[in-house]
């Protein structure tokens, strides 16, 4: 599984990454994580608001710091 | 389906609680003058008719009614924000002509959840999108400029008129200003990149969001922000009130009044550089009214501040050539400091 967290480095950007970082973790799922702090590569992904959260090659949020919950979802919906 | 059973009764608290607690805040608000005199001159018996407490007195009232204009303005047009998003924005956006798009993006960017951090992405975002550079600056000038942070301070500080003016002021400066960029063609001014960026088609579907869920958000920006900007609020409204009881009666007549000319563009060349955030500056400015400063040189110099933010042209120079970031500077600047000279006229 391949985690990335989209962003400049906006203290939002950083919370979202704990929170998933603190998700896996409690999960015991195996995920590497990358952090894209390039803008035009931030683009590709098509999101207008930081930080972006995108689960293997897919966009599944941006602009929020989003529910423990949610993010689970999320990763479940990519294994 | 269980989950979904149990998830109900809490949803309906959550809306319950905010309709519980606004008699509250009705009840404090509106009781506000007279408990926090009997709190000042009884319980802790400051002396009346003295400027120290006049100044607590200033401070402790003016602190607690912004903190909960602030609270509640904030928690509402959270929940009407969630109602909009950067794509939605962009989608009504596509294809609109020139000077009803700059109306339009003007409008928009106050209701649009923005972050001054955000500002490449939704640039580019909206230039892949097709939608002109000058209908993009308006979005972008009246995001940051009319925030709901500013506009709370100014009502509950000047009263709704100014807040209302302000407002006014910046759609009009954001409409035109957007619409001028716009005919000046300066699209050779934004960095090649921009145009080849091709972004992955994303199928974003629009989840529908649930109004528990809305109230969620609310609760979640109110904390954000509040957390965010008390601090500044408090030592804004301290130095305001230091002002407030120390500082005579026109002591700022000469400089920020409307005498001298010079006073309005002045005020804005200083604000450019000075990145406060609307918070701070806005209790200072109304106590150095209360000193003399005339209106219009105290509203340019606040738009100054909130509006054009050095941090903010730093971000955007990822995406514009610093040509284009002059001129931007530049025609906004114009803008605020022929509304500073109106209101310095009018009033």
């Amino acid at each position: 599984m391949n985690i990335k967290i989209l962003g400049v480095g906006c203290p939002k950007c950083r919370r979202l990454e704990e929170k998933v970082k603190d998700v896996v973790k409690q999960n015991n799922i195996a995920a590497e994580f990358e952090k894209v702090t390039d803008v035009q590569e931030m683009m590709k992904y098509g999101i207008m608001m930081t930080p972006g959260l995108v689960v293997n090659e897919k966009l599944k949020s941006s602009g929020v710091i989003a529910k423990d919950e949610d993010i689970l979802k999320w990763i479940h919906e990519e294994m | 389906m269980k989950t979904l059973a149990l998830s109900i009764p809490k949803d309906r608290k959550k809306v319950i609680i905010p309709l519980l607690l606004l008699p509250v805040w009705i009840l404090i608000y509106f009781n506000l003058d007279s408990s926090i005199k009997y709190f000042v001159y009884s319980i802790i018996n400051l002396p009346l008719e003295n400027k120290f407490s006049d100044a607590v007195f200033f401070f402790i009232f003016e602190s607690i009614k912004v903190l909960l204009l602030l609270v509640i303005v904030i928690f509402f047009i959270s929940i009407i924000r969630s109602y909009f998003s950067p794509e939605k924005t962009r989608k009504f956006l596509e294809g609109k002509p020139l000077f009803a798009g700059n109306v339009l993006a003007s409008m928009l960017g106050i209701v649009t959840p923005f972050c001054s951090c955000s500002a490449v992405p939704l640039f580019v975002g909206f230039v892949e999108a097709g939608i002109p550079l000058g209908i993009t600056f308006s979005f972008l000038i009246a995001a940051p400029m009319i925030n709901e942070v500013a506009v709370v301070l100014l009502f509950g500080l000047f009263g709704w008129q100014t807040a209302l003016i302000y407002t006014g002021s910046g759609l009009i400066i954001a409409i035109s200003a957007g619409y001028i960029i716009g005919k000046l063609k300066l699209n050779r001014f934004v960095e090649e990149w921009v145009y080849e960026v091709k972004s992955i088609k994303q199928n974003s579907v629009d989840e529908k969001i649930s109004f528990a869920e809305r109230i969620d958000y609310g609760y979640t920006t109110l904390k954000e922000i509040v957390s965010k900007v008390w601090i500044y609020i408090l030592l804004g409204i301290a130095v305001g009130a230091g002002i407030h009881g120390y500082i005579p009666e026109n002591f700022m007549a000469g400089i920020m009044g409307k005498t001298e000319w010079w006073s309005v563009p002045l005020s804005v060349l200083i604000g450019i550089p000075l990145y406060s955030n609307a918070a701070g500056i806005i209790p200072v400015m109304m106590a150095l009214i209360e000193k003399g400063a005339s209106l219009g040189t105290a509203l340019a110099f606040m738009m100054s501040v909130i509006g054009l933010s050095l941090p903010e042209m730093i971000i955007l120079r990822k995406v514009l050539k610093l040509q284009l970031i002059f001129i931007f500077i530049g025609v906004v600047g114009v803008g605020i400091i022929i509304i500073g000279f109106l209101f310095n006229i009018i009033y």
